[in-house]
């Protein structure tokens, strides 16, 4: 099998080698690639949309369709995981450890997880003393990274970024709470249910605005019939529902990047993990 | 070989990305352990990723966004030479999220065939569905 498959990968290898040799040498302005259509955004985009990042523009408007199924294929991906792995049986042992004692509580034969006060804590099967420095260091990084992903959504329209970074942004502070902490803070603090409704709400953000734009007297996904609605200069109507679908974007992708991490971390007993 | 050099430096882009993505591919198909499948899936998405980037490339362009002139009134005067191609990038961009996706399905699924047989070597899968 390992000989077969160098061979085939070889032999790939050197088609695709060969087919390099008509390619248009690299950084060419003259390419195919750079002289039809992207032409014309570039050119036209500033004109027709008043947004001056091109890369966002041609995502949420001129592309919107392609977009919008890909966000849905986010939320699928999501969904594909819950359903793969989401395990509801509880657990029958647990631990509980007394804080200022050090002594372990072993309890058997229940599902009901003990409410414990302020001197005990609950422990997991792969259990480690908790540590100080990673605590503090990422109770003060997280705001400030969740604050940078709020920008960088926010500014898409001008500067690089849009919804997709920023979810990934914002849904990588939210697992860097569950790596510091344990999996159980964060499934405490946000409850599977909102990780749950904010991919739902996220896709229904996009097709909603797009699907606004239709009885405004456009097609789908044409934000420029949103005219009447939004107070203020008309030049930005564009810029303004592109904002909008890039909240929606940004929403779903940082639910769905949740989502998947606690359903595979903890194999969908979101108890446990790392 | 002083034919083929001149070749391979006036594209070498485009071998490091062939190489990189055969790489991915030897691994989807040779490797017996299904999280470095995944993984070999991924290295291959990542050429095809930096291959588009390259298409985008042209010499003495800056990156796709407007530079504006705040005098208001009239947009600026664009030139279509002076920015990268902007579509790659756009195509890359939903590209890399939608691999996270894949990718995240994928361990799911590995996580359910661990469960279930055990094992993640395809080798003792066969072994383990033969026996049933």
């Amino acid at each position: 099998m390992k000989i077969l498959g160098f061979i085939v990968a070889c032999m790939t290898g050197i088609l695709l080698l060969y087919g390099t040799a008509d390619f248009p040498a690299w950084g060419d302005p003259a390419c195919p690639a750079a002289t039809h259509v992207s032409n014309v955004y570039i050119e036209k985009t500033f004109e027709q949309t008043h947004v001056p990042n091109i890369v966002t523009a041609v995502l949420a408007d001129y592309r919107g369709y392609d977009t919008m199924f890909e966000t849905s294929v986010i939320f699928c991906a999501g969904l594909a995981c819950f359903l793969l792995l989401r395990d509801f049986r509880k657990k029958k042992e647990h631990f509980y450890r007394h804080v200022p004692t050090g002594v372990i509580l072993h309890v058997k034969n229940t599902e009901e997880t003990l409410s414990v006060g302020k001197e005990f804590e609950y422990m997991d099967r792969e259990w480690v003393p908790p540590d100080l420095i990673i605590k503090t260091v990422c109770r003060i990084l997280i705001p400030f990274i969740q604050i940078y992903a709020f920008y960088v959504v926010a500014h898409g329209d001008f500067s690089p970024g849009g919804g997709f970074q920023g979810g990934v942004i914002f849904g990588a502070s939210l697992i860097l709470i569950a790596i510091a902490y344990n999996l159980k803070t964060l499934v405490k603090r946000i409850k599977e249910k909102i990780f749950g409704i904010c991919a739902a709400v996220g896709v229904l953000i996009y097709a909603g605005i797009a699907a606004i734009c239709m009885p405004m007297g456009g097609r789908f996904l044409n934000y420029g019939k949103l005219a009447p609605l939004i107070p203020g200069d008309p030049d930005h109507v564009r810029a303004l529902g592109m904002l909008g679908i890039e909240i929606g974007v940004g929403i779903a992708v940082m639910a769905v990047m949740c989502i998947i991490y606690i359903n595979i971390v903890s194999e969908g007993r979101h108890d446990e993990g790392l | 070989m002083t034919d083929l050099l001149p070749i391979i430096v006036a594209k070498y882009n485009y071998w490091l990305y062939v190489i990189l993505m055969m790489i991915g591919l030897y691994a989807m198909i040779a490797k017996n352990n299904f999280i470095k499948k995944v993984v070999g899936m991924n290295i291959f998405q990542t050429a095809i990723i930096l291959f588009y980037l390259s298409i985008g490339y042209k010499k003495d362009a800056t990156l796709p966004i407007i530079e504006l002139a705040h005098e208001g009134g009239h947009g600026p005067v664009v030139h279509a030479i002076d920015y990268i191609n902007p579509l790659p990038h756009v195509l890359m961009l939903t590209a890399i999220v939608v691999s996270v996706a894949t990718f995240g399905v994928a361990m799911a699924i590995a996580l359910r065939i661990y469960q279930r047989y055990q094992t993640l070597e395809e080798d003792e899968l066969r072994m383990r569905l033969s026996e049933e």
